[in-house]
């Protein structure tokens, strides 16, 4: 029955295959679409990717958090709406766990994230 | 035709294109067949059977049999009535499909709610309790509390909400919005959730 369900669900998949990979501990640049009245705009949300939850369901979500002007800031993007214009990987980083809560008590130095080193080549 | 018999198949959620995220649920809306086509001369009423899902033959009693027979269809599982004043348009032993609605309807489906077995009141009836958790009480939590008066009226009046069986009841939920409908599969994706488990039948109202 869940072949019925799949047919329904066939787009968000696509969508979903459409971005990058990213796992948390990666820096992506989120590219948010903004309606104002009849205009739409383009609005650059950067920061680092605290977890992803629901993987592989049309719920899916990522937060991303970042600090601007000392002050902490997180949003949860679903990852199939159709607001999202746009994920760019900015950094990929190395990090030991799915959910990275532990980075809010941090600050400054201490809440760098070590880069990964990824084999271009032979991911292609 | 006022309606068609369906099956529940299961939910998912959908993004609208200004970015809502809208949970819905599929139905497999049809192949129904008209079975039976009821007229004021013959039955005093108007109104068109319909039959959904297939059923073996040997698992049809002779009566059934004869009905179908009668019909020229193979036998069916689920048989509805829906009453309608326009019966001309419908022939015996023709089919039915999901054609019927189009995206943007509003529909009303009908279902059988999950059985929840034995459930007391604070389940059943939305009853809060009695009293909290300290200030020295304990066993009554849960219970429904007073029941009436002493001794007038020396009873207990007709349809006090008590605990009992729950759940297993006939449920409409109307003005679910049909968001999508895919012809070639019969399915039809209403938004909202349905009453009953995966696999039911429901009976979708225009």
């Amino acid at each position: 029955m869940s072949q019925l369900i799949d047919l329904i669900n066939q787009e968000s998949k696509e969508r979903r295959a459409s971005f990058p990979e990213f796992a948390a501990g990666d820096t992506v640049n989120v590219h948010v679409k903004i309606r104002e009245g009849n205009k739409e705009r383009i609005q650059q949300f950067q920061g680092v990717v605290i977890q992803r939850r629901n993987a592989n369901t049309n719920g899916e979500t990522f937060t991303v958090r970042k600090v601007s002007n000392q002050i902490g800031t997180e949003r949860i993007f679903p990852i199939i709406s159709p607001n999202i214009d746009k994920i760019e990987v900015v950094r990929r980083g190395k990090v030991r766990r799915a959910r990275l809560f532990y980075l809010r008590g941090l600050s400054g130095k201490a809440s760098r994230i070590k880069e990964k080193r990824v084999n271009v080549a032979a991911k292609a | 035709m006022p309606g068609i018999i369906g099956k529940k198949i299961g939910m998912t959620s959908l993004f609208t294109p200004d970015g809502k995220n809208v949970p819905c649920t599929l139905i497999q809306a049809g192949p129904c067949v008209v079975t039976q086509v009821k007229t004021l001369e013959n039955d005093g009423y108007t109104a068109v059977q319909l039959g959904y899902g297939d059923k073996k033959a040997k698992n049809t009693n002779k009566p059934l049999a004869g009905h179908f027979a009668k019909a020229g269809v193979t036998p069916r599982k689920k048989l509805v009535e829906f009453r309608t004043d326009d019966v001309a348009s419908y022939t015996l032993g023709a089919e039915v499909n999901a054609e019927y609605f189009v995206e943007g309807d509003f529909v009303d489906v009908v279902g059988t709610s999950k059985g929840k077995g034995f459930q007391g009141v604070v389940k059943r009836h939305n009853f809060a309790g009695v009293g909290g958790q300290t200030h020295g009480q304990h066993n009554r939590g849960r219970h429904p509390g007073s029941i009436g008066a002493c001794s007038w009226p020396s009873r207990v009046f007709k349809g006090m909400r008590m605990a009992g069986r729950m759940g297993g009841d006939r449920v409409k939920v109307q003005n679910l919005k049909v968001m999508r409908v895919m012809l070639e599969h019969n399915l039809i994706l209403v938004s909202g959730s349905v009453p009953g488990a995966k696999n039911g039948y429901v009976i979708l109202e225009k």
